[in-house]
């Protein structure tokens, strides 16, 4: 049955009026989005806005107060569903004390790889983050965007069909952030879904839709192209503005 | 699977973090080789000066090897005044004055029993001692040293744990382990089984050096001993990943060792509590720590064998057991499945 409902429907995550609230404070109300299969959604909103929140309910490593969440058919938290789910927190979850190829090693023995196709799969993803050379460097010596790369390597590692990125992009510098936007697209080639969030506005018009977040709410989704037209700005700097001040 | 996989990382982590495992070893047997200095079990003679006693009297003081100081009435106050004498006796009409200097109960101790066992006319009839457990002489080190076996395990076990576990949460790789379709009590015996690994060669090594290096005394089963330090340590370390949910940073866990670890020493037989209110002696049946030291003791001092054990592994089982439970159920803030 489940197999069925996922091939025939083209919704891959579907975000189902959310609410969090933590004790009296409210961080989240009433939010409901639907990704497609192979689509990139952005989220796109200042520091504070419930984003992490949001983005880490849906990644099942948090509990929503209100509403539910489903991905791939099934709904979150769910252990099997979360096997194919690559998640990259907004702190870069990495052992200090281990080397690069250790913290990866225990990464992809969580999703079961092992042997020879661990190795093959830790060299490929060292390759596109670019930390190749860098293997066997204990990680409490890495740069912070050098952390931020392998933070993503480990989000790879077991090839999810579904990936979360918190702030990706902090601290990487403008060609390796191309170059990591020019990875996500070929993942999306290969069939993956990805929700990034950012707070650069630049980076939010690389993404297929965007939702806007201000305060617990999306104020504003669709493709970058239709904010920009329905507010008639020329940024989504402006189009934030439009929607931000319109809730107000 | 996944359980292998944390084990290995723990392990991992140790091996590159050298100083933590140096102390965790490097430490207690510091600081139980200072203790064994201290306590090391030889009795104290004390000094004593004499204004005016018979002959016999001071011939029997310097037999039992106290050193003796002849004094008069003018020099003996400034004599204690200034530690030279512990007492000074005088007879007056046959009957010993003696005046004690008196700001340490032990010394004070050691000069009326030495004077009480002159005087007494029964001290001269040879009695026959023998022992049910322990030999003469035995120091009280040999008494006390299971239980600082138990309690160095129990402590630098329940640091380092709740430390690593905590940091864990703070840097965010819990979570990031979370994300994993791992198991929430996965994550909680791999980390049981990787400390765990450690810990049985940090608690042979500590009940090796003790037994063979401070020669603590030693009449049982080495293997005895070993399992019910890696019971505590054990316990020790599921005591400590739980505390750690209880704390925002490193120093918040220190802070919970006035509250978690002294009132177990307290409690673990190190002090004899028989005066106690019988009310109060129950509590220390509530703390862990008193059943390791109790079958330590058992084991060490008296030889005895798996029945009289039996019980203290079973409690400290029920404890591990308990909050091995409480850990995978606290793991459910971050995560509900």
């Amino acid at each position: 049955m489940k197999n069925e409902y996922e091939k025939t429907d083209s919704v891959c995550i579907r975000v189902e009026d959310v609410g969090k609230s933590f004790g009296k404070k409210q961080v989240l109300y009433d939010i409901s989005i639907n990704v497609n299969y192979s689509q990139i959604l952005g989220l796109l909103g200042p520091s504070g806005s419930g984003k992490t929140t949001l983005v880490k309910i849906i990644a099942g490593v948090d509990n929503a107060t209100r509403g539910n969440v489903f991905m791939l058919g099934e709904k979150m938290p769910k252990l099997s569903a979360m096997g194919n789910i690559g998640y990259m927190a907004q702190s870069d979850a990495l052992f200090g004390e281990l080397t690069a190829e250790e913290n990866l090693r225990f990464f992809a023995a969580l999703y079961g790889l092992k042997g020879l196709k661990r190795k093959n799969q830790i060299n490929e993803v060292m390759e596109i983050v670019g930390l190749t050379d860098d293997l066997k460097k204990q990680v409490k010596k890495y740069s912070g965007g050098m952390k931020r790369r392998l933070s993503l390597a480990a989000a790879l590692i077991h090839k999810p069909r579904v990936l979360i990125l918190d702030e990706p992009t902090v601290g990487i510098d403008p060609v390796l952030r191309k170059s990591i936007w020019n990875e996500l697209y070929n993942l999306k080639k290969e069939d993956s879904t990805i929700i990034v969030t950012t707070h650069v506005m630049d980076e939010a018009l690389n993404c297929d839709n965007l939702g806007m977040i201000r305060d617990g709410r999306i104020i504003a989704i669709g493709t970058p192209e239709e904010l920009l037209e329905a507010t008639s700005s020329e940024t989504l700097e402006g189009a934030f503005l439009y929607y931000g001040g319109k809730t107000e | 699977m996944r359980v292998i996989a944390i084990v290995v990382r723990i392990l991992l982590q140790l091996k590159h973090d050298k100083r933590t495992m140096g102390l965790m070893i490097v430490a207690p047997i510091l600081v139980l080789t200072l203790m064994s200095f201290i306590f090391n079990g030889n009795v104290y003679h004390p000094k004593i000066g004499i204004i005016n006693a018979p002959i016999l009297f001071v011939n029997r003081l310097e037999d039992k090897e106290a050193s003796v100081v002849r004094l008069d009435e003018n020099n003996s106050e400034e004599s204690l005044n200034l530690f030279e004498v512990d007492a000074v006796i005088d007879f007056k009409s046959g009957v010993p004055n003696i005046r004690l200097e008196g700001s340490d109960p032990a010394k004070n101790k050691a000069v009326l029993s030495l004077v009480q066992n002159i005087m007494h006319p029964f001290s001269s009839f040879e009695t026959d001692i023998t022992y049910l457990y322990g030999y003469e002489n035995m120091s009280s080190f040999d008494n006390f040293g299971p239980i600082l076996i138990g309690f160095y395990v129990f402590f630098f076990v329940f640091l380092i744990a709740g430390v690593s576990f905590l940091s864990e949460r703070n840097t965010g790789t819990l979570e990031r382990t979370l994300a994993s379709p791992i198991k929430r009590w996965e994550i909680v015996v791999g980390y049981l089984l990787g400390f765990g690994i450690f810990t049985i060669i940090q608690s042979a090594l500590i009940a090796w050096y003790s037994i063979e290096v401070l020669d603590l005394m030693m009449v049982g089963s080495f293997a005895l001993v070993l399992i019910i330090t890696i019971l505590t340590a054990m316990t020790a370390l599921s005591i400590g990943t739980f505390i750690s949910a209880f704390a925002e940073n490193e120093m918040q866990m220190i802070q919970f060792i006035p509250i978690v670890i002294v009132p177990q020493v307290f409690f673990s037989g190190l002090f004899d509590l028989s005066t106690m209110i019988p009310l109060l002696q129950i509590v220390g049946r509530f703390t862990p720590l008193w059943y390791s030291a109790d079958a330590l003791r058992n084991i060490m001092i008296r030889g005895k064998g798996w029945s009289s054990i039996a019980f203290d592994v079973l409690i400290l089982c029920i404890y591990c057991i308990f909050f091995i439970i409480a850990n995978i159920l606290a793991l459910k803030k971050h995560r509900k499945i």
